[in-house]
């Protein structure tokens, strides 16, 4: 059953106001969500407003420069900083994407900036993934085999072979496209989202893989699959440009199409 | 996480910004709902128009209140959205109109074709002086 309010210890209250240092012209205002699990109070946000003029262009600047100049202890996942990664995914301006590929002046008025939604906080920004890694794990995201490989040259594909995968396989694993999904949000526990369907999708159509059958006979159930509804929150969220919703919708083709 | 200082909190997510995607599917949800609660109505002048001409005068007086009349505004509505929408679903099962564009744009046809269908309706049956 879905449910639309957050737990009691969730429920996020007005946290701290850092202003601009004097003499700023072009200041904006990034109000952030925090929690410390040290604390054992509620999550709260925090306002920080930032000098522009000395900031990168960037959402992720910005939170790099807030966590060098003004507040240490502000708490993100970072590392690449160019959109290949996947490590900064949150939610900025009510969207899920990487902070280090959304520019601050795209964003109107304060930036308002929560961790990827519907998840476990562990710290600030940083959601707790295990059940994300573990539904991608699930699909066996590896090569399938049953015949032995040629034993001079690699197993070798079509170049139109090859692009049937290269866009899925093009995915991060940031999960900005299954925690934008309202199905995920309340039945992440059993439907796999789209990011781990995706994946899945990626080694069904390589033509490589062997299991195909077995891949499809894993996804035939009402819960890990079905529960995608096409809303297309995921497609609309991918900042790498991909489409989970196409290839959830591929996969229940091929079980029907099997089905005949 | 036994000790409840460390129990860790769930993020926030009603404040997703209202995407023509999310917005578009909960309006399905919702007039999939309307068009069950609806069909009831249908089925009361049914049973009315079966049971004798009191019954049916009653019923007619029903659907002559205002307020009834506005419900049947937003019925056809209902009904016109959810068959777009639906063909939109079917196109989408069979794999096709997924790109961004696409999807944005067959979105906006179901929207809008909906209103239109349910404008043009009601403009011929008062027209027609059945309204």
């Amino acid at each position: 059953m879905a449910q639309f309010r957050l737990p009691k210890n969730s429920v996020v209250g007005v946290g701290k106001n850092y202003p601009a240092p004097a003499g700023a012209k072009d200041v904006r205002t990034f109000r952030i969500y925090r929690f410390d699990p040290e604390s054992g109070q509620n999550p709260r946000y925090d306002t920080y407003e930032v000098d522009m003029a000395t900031c990168g262009p960037m959402v992720l600047d910005a939170l790099i420069k807030i966590k060098n100049e003004i507040d240490p202890t502000l708490t993100f996942r970072r590392s690449c900083r160019e959109g290949i990664c996947g490590s900064c995914a949150m939610n900025i301006d009510g969207v899920n994407t990487l902070a280090c590929t959304r520019a601050t002046e795209d964003v109107k008025g304060t930036v308002k900036i929560f961790p990827l939604p519907h998840m476990p906080v562990i710290k600030d920004l940083v959601p707790d993934l295990t059940n994300f890694y573990a539904q991608y794990a699930s699909v066996k995201p590896w090569l399938q085999t049953r015949t032995p490989a040629p034993p001079d040259r690699e197993r070798l594909q079509s170049k139109e072979d090859q692009e049937k995968i290269d866009r899925p396989a093009a995915c991060i694993l940031c999960a900005c496209c299954s925690t934008s999904c309202p199905s995920y949000w309340w039945n992440g526990d059993r439907y796999l989202g789209p990011a781990a369907l995706l994946a899945a999708y990626r080694w069904i159509v390589d033509t490589r893989d062997e299991a195909t059958g077995e891949r499809l006979d894993a996804l035939e159930d009402p819960f890990k699959l079905y529960r995608c509804h096409t809303i297309m929150n995921c497609t609309e969220a991918c900042p790498k440009d991909l489409n989970p919703a196409k290839a959830i919708a591929e996969i229940k083709k091929k079980i029907a199409e099997r089905k005949h | 996480m036994s000790n409840p200082k460390y129990e860790r909190p769930l993020s926030p997510f009603m404040m997703y910004r209202w995407q023509y995607t999310n917005t578009l599917s909960i309006l399905h949800r919702v007039t999939g709902c309307a068009l069950s609660v609806g069909t009831l109505l249908f089925v009361y002048w049914l049973v009315a128009a079966a049971s004798g001409a009191e019954a049916y005068a009653d019923a007619q007086a029903v659907f002559a209140h205002p307020l009834i009349k506005v419900l049947l505004v937003g019925f056809s509505f209902a009904f016109f959205y959810h068959l777009l929408n639906g063909v939109r679903h079917l196109a989408w099962d069979t794999g096709h109109g997924f790109e961004k564009k696409k999807a944005r744009t067959s979105g906006w046809i179901a929207f809008l074709g909906a209103v239109a269908l349910t404008a043009l309706l009601w403009f011929v049956l008062v027209r027609r002086g059945e309204v």
